[in-house]
């Protein structure tokens, strides 16, 4: 446990992907089968047992110290798991803190006079001796005899071998469990008992242990670890492709001994006998004006590239003949518990590729809407009914027991069309082909999709999707096969007001941007922020902007700076944005999706820079429609 | 209890010392402990800016205290200077004041004031973890004990210094091709993590923000071990991957790392064992390493004083007072400002450039 707990520490302060992936590397290397394989589970998702409230933390603490300090310590810390991690009172040690003051009175200090460095004596050795049969991790060297509470600073005068034959435990430090020993139990143990057992675990365990410990049974890891990057760490292991773990994941529970052993060479590949399981997902390339030049019309087909989210919906049947559905986000997580409501459309075996969407009245809903039935863990009968959910059809990649990723993608959507009609299900339909038979006609569709086939749906689309007839479905973004041709973005200019320093190998440069447009206010016309934006500019405009951020600053506040936004003396951001929607959150009143510097407008003096009724009008445009 | 009072026969413990603006008074001396602000007669505790301003009349303090404000402020830091050494008695007015290790850096002391049979311990900033570049902390048994609470919360353990820079070292081993950047305060933790990575077996060079040289040197010529020192100044960016290099806390973040390949930002400080506050500075591999006792050390040094009474200042003063009166002692927070500053200052790096920046 306390080597997955020092791995979850280390992550949660990485900021680079890489750098994650190398430290979950050396821990599946280091550790050993069943615990990496848990380890493994808990960050991909796949533990479950009935988490700990918070209530039942906080009881744990508030029995084993002084409210009022727990208080103080839980303000000042913010973190329930963490205070408690960090305050936990060593189990040895504690029946001494009630003693303290009844200790005989303390000796004049052996230690006056000598020199900076540590000296050793036999009183010492002796002394270090009974210290650390009291305390594993006690303070074990002091001038004066001391009954010391907890885990200090006390390295002490520890040195030399004595202390290393010394450490190992005694029979009052029971060895800490393992990540298997926890998760195992947590699994059995029933409701009544699991207080004693935290409080046994936390007892045995170091504070970063804890920490993790608390964060595990809480179910509240939130370290920026995806299940993706996890299974791309094990991968790497056996310098494998995360696909291929993707492929097989289905089929796999923790601890995952079969995975482990074919990635180390020791095993055989296992085999997938899940009848649902995932198939990698094909991507597009953005499209580039000069790409058009290449590229044979004749040679594609065009759909509607809708603002969904993009979804896997695999049916299957098991030996004894059982229907099982399960739904997959585009990096093969399972997101089925979320879509109840789905599952019964789904009663043919069959893969489906499309794109997940809100219908009402047979319209399809924005983004906005949709966002309501993302990442839920309880899924009411009132939000199945306000929001409900739907699948468009784009490609089929198993009929029954077929593969047909090998066919090209006309054949795969003429099979599609059948499929979906024998289906013949209200939350499952065919996403349209967009007729084209020139660039000039599809440029035109794009830019009106309303009237080109997408009517009352044209709010939904963001651009259109190009597919080669003859592509095979690949994992991952083969080149030249898919292409999505977005619709434009928005732009505006607005104008830099404040900036923040980045994260990891940014943390030097100021990279985070607020930035406003103008508005007659209370105080005349003034600037009001708008959106905040970290990407979109080049490694030498982020230099630019740096420095023009450190020569312009008239105020800080912590690591935010207030840069100079006069009508005639600051910079100007032309800002691409996706849509935009009413916020109530936001001081302005409006929220940008999507946003990014796409230009950085030196020639443009703020005045001129793009007012907020711009931004109205466009909001007004998009609701009345 | 009010600090003020009527005249008693008997001397109080708050008409030996006092605070007021400038710091700790005594009056009965004719002298203040550490004071804040400019005056006639000072006795310094330790080097850190926030307890040795420069600009008073007669400064009393031991040989490395005096020799590190002479390094910071220059040799006209005060009008005179008097060298008194651990255990050394002196008699001031009518008080006799004694100095002795506090552990917390080089030269650091406790002062001890005592007045007929009473003795106040006034103890700066101290530590009871071991420490190889400074000498042990010494328990002088006293009446009234003014002991610090920068880290005066349960939370607040420190574990093992060591572990610490094992925690270092294997990142150091993980990320061969990036450089480590330890952010830690120029006086005192510098040395403390140099000395402790000798220690731990590291015997390669180690590199240094311009800001630290000249109190690392002095360090060395006070015959303390640090091993082969370079100053990252001049270095190509190729030839710093896997090396280490300490910074003040403020240059970690600064565009002073932009010669470093890929760096790894630690952060060797008793805030680090709280997230928040590491996350904040966007420090990536957080060193609990801490100067100052953490909430076992300060309470059982309470304890072990044998004071009854215990005036606590600069932290978390509210925590260590509710503890004291759980356990029967007299306390109270004393009411001191400008304290603590050169700490915070470090460990919140807001600032442009790093302090005392050299480089």
């Amino acid at each position: 446990m306390n080597r997955f707990a020092e791995l979850l520490d280390r992550l949660a302060y990485e900021p680079g992907r890489n750098n994650k992936i190398k430290l979950l590397v050396a821990y599946f290397r280091e550790t050993a089968d069943p615990d990496r394989g848990y380890a493994l589970a808990a960050l991909t998702g796949a533990l479950s047992f009935k988490h700990a409230k918070p209530g039942l933390i906080r009881d744990l603490i508030t029995e084993r110290a002084d409210p009022v300090l727990f208080g103080l310590s839980y303000d000042y810390v913010g973190d329930l798991s963490e205070t408690v991690a960090l305050m936990w009172p060593k189990a040895v040690s504690a029946p001494n803190s009630e003693s303290l003051l009844g200790h005989p009175s303390p000796q004049p200090s052996p230690t006056r006079g000598e020199g900076a460095l540590p000296a050793r004596s036999p009183d010492k050795a002796a002394r270090l001796l009974r210290d650390t049969d009291i305390e594993r991790e006690g303070r074990t060297s002091r001038s004066v005899p001391s009954p010391l509470v907890g885990e200090g600073q006390g390295e002490g005068y520890h040195t030399g071998g004595l202390d290393t034959e010394l450490r190992p435990r005694t029979h009052n430090n029971p060895p800490p469990p393992t990540l298997t020993e926890v998760v195992t139990t947590l699994r059995t143990l029933g409701k009544t008992e699991l207080p004693a057992q935290l409080a046994r675990w936390l007892d045995e365990l170091d504070e970063t242990g804890r920490w993790a410990l608390l964060k595990l049974v809480t179910g509240a890891m939130r370290i920026g670890i995806s299940a993706r990057l996890a299974k791309t760490a094990a991968a790497a292991l056996g310098d494998k492709d995360a696909h291929e773990i993707e492929l097989m994941w289905p089929g796999l529970s923790p601890p995952y001994l079969d995975l482990f052993a074919w990635l180390e060479g020791r095993g055989h590949k296992p085999v997938n006998r899940d009848p649902t399981p995932f198939r990698p997902v094909m991507l597009a390339h953005a499209i580039e004006d000069a790409d058009f030049a290449n590229l044979d019309a004749a040679d594609f087909i065009a759909e509607w590239k809708w603002d969904g989210i993009r979804v896997q919906a695999v049916s299957g049947r098991d030996d004894r003949g059982n229907i099982h559905v399960r739904l997959y986000s585009r990096t093969g997580e399972d997101i089925t518990g979320s879509f109840p409501d789905l599952v019964p459309s789904l009663h043919l075996p069959g893969a489906v590729d499309g794109e997940l969407l809100v219908l009402r009245d047979g319209r399809v809903q924005t983004f906005n809407v949709l966002q309501q039935r993302l990442n839920r863990k309880i899924v009411s009968p009132k939000l199945i009914k306000d929001y409900p959910i739907h699948l468009r059809a784009y490609d089929l990649l198993g009929d029954d027991d077929n593969d047909l990723r090998e066919l090209p993608f006309v054949e795969r959507r003429a099979r599609l069309e059948a499929f979906v009609t024998k289906l013949n299900d209200p939350r499952i339909d065919l996403s349209p082909t967009v007729p084209f038979t020139s660039w000039e006609q599809l440029t035109a569709a794009r830019a009106d999709p309303r009237s080109a086939g997408a009517g009352e749906d044209a709010d939904a689309v963001e651009g259109v999707m190009l597919k080669r007839r003859d592509a095979v479905y690949l994992p991952g973004r083969p080149k030249g096969q898919w292409w999505k041709w977005k619709r434009d973005p928005h732009i505006i200019d607005a104008v830099l007001m404040y900036a923040q320093r980045g994260h990891g190998k940014r943390s030097s440069y100021y990279s985070d941007y607020t930035f406003g447009v103008w508005t007659n206010g209370d105080d005349g016309e003034q600037l009001v922020p708008v959106g905040k934006a970290y990407f979109g500019f080049t490694d030498e405009e982020l230099l630019q902007i740096d420095r023009f951020v450190r020569r312009n600053t008239t105020e800080k506040f912590g690591p935010v700076r207030h840069v100079v936004h006069e009508p005639d003396q600051g910079l100007v951001l032309e800002v691409a944005f996706e849509g935009l929607q009413r916020s109530p959150r936001h001081k302005s009143g409006v929220a940008m999706r999507f946003p990014r510097i796409s230009r950085l407008r030196w020639d443009k003096p703020p005045r001129e820079a793009d007012r907020l009724e711009t931004l109205e009008r466009m909001l007004k445009n998009v609701t009345a429609n | 209890m009010k600090l003020k009072g009527a005249y008693i026969a008997e001397m109080r413990p708050q008409d030996i010392l006092m605070p007021v603006a400038a710091g700790l008074c005594c009056r009965p001396g004719g002298f203040h402990i550490d004071p804040v602000r400019p005056v006639e007669r000072a006795l310094i505790t330790h080097g850190h800016s926030d307890h040795a301003r420069p600009g008073h009349g007669a400064v009393l303090a031991t040989q490395e205290t005096l020799d590190m404000m002479r390094l910071r402020y220059g040799d006209d830091f005060a009008r005179s200077t008097q060298v008194i050494g651990y255990g050394e008695q002196i008699r001031l007015g009518d008080v006799t004041a004694s100095f002795h290790p506090a552990g917390h850096v080089l030269g650091s002391a406790q002062i001890a004031v005592t007045c007929k049979d009473r003795r106040i311990v006034a103890s700066g900033d101290y530590k009871d973890a071991r420490d190889p570049t400074c000498a042990p902390f010494e328990l002088v048994p006293c009446d009234v004990f003014i002991t610090e609470a920068t880290f005066g919360l349960p939370v607040f353990r420190h574990g093992d210094a060591a572990d610490q820079v094992q925690k270092l070292l294997a990142s150091v081993r993980l990320f061969p091709e990036r450089a480590h950047l330890v952010g830690a305060y120029s006086l005192g933790k510098a040395q403390r993590v140099i000395a402790l990575l000798r220690e731990a077996g590291y015997d390669a060079p180690i590199y240094l923000h311009g800001a630290m040289e000249k109190i690392t040197t002095y360090y060395q010529e006070r015959g303390i071990p640090l091993g082969e020192l370079r100053p990252a100044r001049g270095m190509k960016k190729a030839e710093l991957a896997g090396t280490i290099t300490l910074a003040p806390p403020s240059a970690t973040s600064d565009v002073w790392t932009r010669r470093f390949p890929d760096p790894v930002t630690a952060f060797a400080s008793g805030w680090m064992r709280v997230r928040a506050r590491a996350r904040q500075g966007g420090v990536e591999l957080p060193l609990v390493i801490s100067d100052h006792a953490d909430w076992g050390g300060l309470t059982a040094t309470i304890a072990a004083t044998g004071a009854g009474e215990i005036w606590v200042t600069h932290g978390q003063e509210d925590a260590l007072v509710h503890w004291c009166k759980t356990k029967g002692l007299a306390a109270q927070p004393l009411d001191l400002v400008g304290y603590g500053d050169e700490d915070e200052g470090e460990a919140a790096p807001a600032g442009e450039t790093a302090d005392e920046a050299e480089a």
